[in-house]
């Protein structure tokens, strides 16, 4: 066991109250305690975060980009989801 | 996947380059374009990483205690530097112990300025004011870069940066206004590091093997050259605001073309450095290789009690 690399973390961070975590990046840690401890150190020096998640990165599945043109265009032709699809009445300001 | 053949994907790639269309890590790209990326990355992050030497020299002797905290704080940054693009790096496929070995084998660069020695404390002045004001002027641009990862750790890295800059200028700042003595010390301090800066931006156009095919990928948005031409212009007139001159006798400001002209760098003191000659290159290596070996048994204990954790909890 000598030498093993420690696994590889994503880190995704709060950056205050009412906003969703976003991803801003990796890093290597023996578990996840010590993840978040190194995220807090290597991500939020300048109180950039109020919560941190970290998932171990063999655990994240990604869609496949070279995919994604399949993988999308159900939305790309239901324009009928739009406001803007419809036509409003002159008259009538909100809506 | 449909069979699409290498140059329709090739042109694809570029159509997207163009359009100024970030690539991300699992994107298709072309073998040279990601091997560019990882030299370019992973000299970057050894870059950081080495840069902390020459200042972590002086945290134990920095004048008083506000210098000392600052100076913790931007070493601190740097070595956080190091992990945005060693995390970057590692997104294009590079193994992470992999790279590391080979900045300790010297078969991996780094910036050839971390090679020279900080002999007064003046050099932490002039190491925040030139060194990392002239890696403010080539990171700035590649906030932009094509590939995704780099570009978002460029941003990090950029807004912390400038305060590295400012503590740098304003020691420069206080040695020049102090006693006589401390006012040689901040000249000398820019008499040595005052060349070395200007070679951060590596060799002249001409001779700059890589810089076509990195501009082409919007790797780079700007040659050697401009990026050099830039950073005179900016810095030349801050020594002045302080009274401190620019070890150049060639150094004047040109009406017609808004810059200065500045004489010859010693282009072949450049690559000796690079070549591992210059002052500092063996015991830069010596140091970070020490640190990785005699730091082993820290992260083989912490990898252990991980596991004994993780099978306690599923026992």
């Amino acid at each position: 066991m000598a030498n093993r690399e420690w696994p590889l973390w994503e880190v995704f961070i709060r950056s205050k109250q009412g906003l969703n975590h976003k991803h801003v990046g990796s890093l290597r840690a023996a578990d996840a305690e010590m993840a978040i401890e190194n995220a807090r150190d290597v991500y939020t020096r300048r109180s950039e975060g109020v919560s941190i998640w970290v998932v171990e990165s063999m655990n994240l599945f990604a869609s496949d980009p070279s995919e994604a043109d399949a993988l999308f265009e159900p939305a790309d032709s239901k324009v009928y989801r739009h406001p803007t699809f419809y036509d409003v009445p002159d008259g009538i300001e909100h809506m | 996947m449909k069979e699409v053949n290498i140059s329709e994907l090739e042109r694809r790639f570029q159509e997207k380059i163009d359009n100024d269309i970030r690539i991300e890590p699992k994107d298709w790209m072309p073998d040279e374009y990601r091997k560019t990326l990882i030299r370019q990355i992973s000299q970057h992050a050894h870059s950081e990483v080495v840069g902390m030497l020459p200042e972590g020299n002086w945290i134990t002797r920095a004048p008083n205690l506000r210098r000392k905290a600052v100076l913790l704080a931007k070493v601190q940054d740097e070595a956080g530097h190091g992990l945005y693009l060693y995390s970057a790096v590692e997104t294009l496929g590079a193994d992470r112990e992999q790279t590391i070995d080979d900045l300790h084998s010297g078969k991996a660069k780094y910036s050839s300025i971390f090679n020279y020695p900080t002999l007064t404390w003046a050099d932490m002045g002039a190491i925040g004011w030139l060194v990392d004001g002239a890696a403010i002027m080539n990171q700035v641009p590649l906030c932009r870069c094509s590939y995704g990862p780099y570009a978002r750790a460029m941003v990090r890295v950029c807004k912390e940066e400038s305060f590295h800059q400012r503590q740098g200028f304003e020691i420069m700042t206080t040695l020049a206004k102090g006693s006589p003595e401390q006012k040689a010390m901040a000249q000398d301090a820019l008499n040595r590091f005052w060349w070395p800066a200007l070679m951060m931006f590596g060799p002249n156009d001409a001779e700059s093997k890589h810089t076509q095919q990195s501009m082409d990928w919007r790797i780079k948005r700007h040659t050697n050259d401009e990026l050099r031409q830039m950073f005179v212009d900016a810095t030349v007139p801050q020594a002045e605001l302080i009274g401190l001159t620019v070890p150049d006798p060639d150094l004047k400001w040109n009406e017609e073309t808004g810059h200065y002209e500045f004489g010859e760098i010693n282009w072949d003191e450049f690559w000796q450095v690079v070549k591992g000659n210059g002052p500092c290159n063996k015991d830069r290596i010596d140091t970070r290789r020490k640190a990785k070996e005699e730091g082993m048994w820290v992260r083989e204990a912490a990898m252990a009690h991980a596991d004994k954790r993780a099978k306690r909890k599923s026992a």
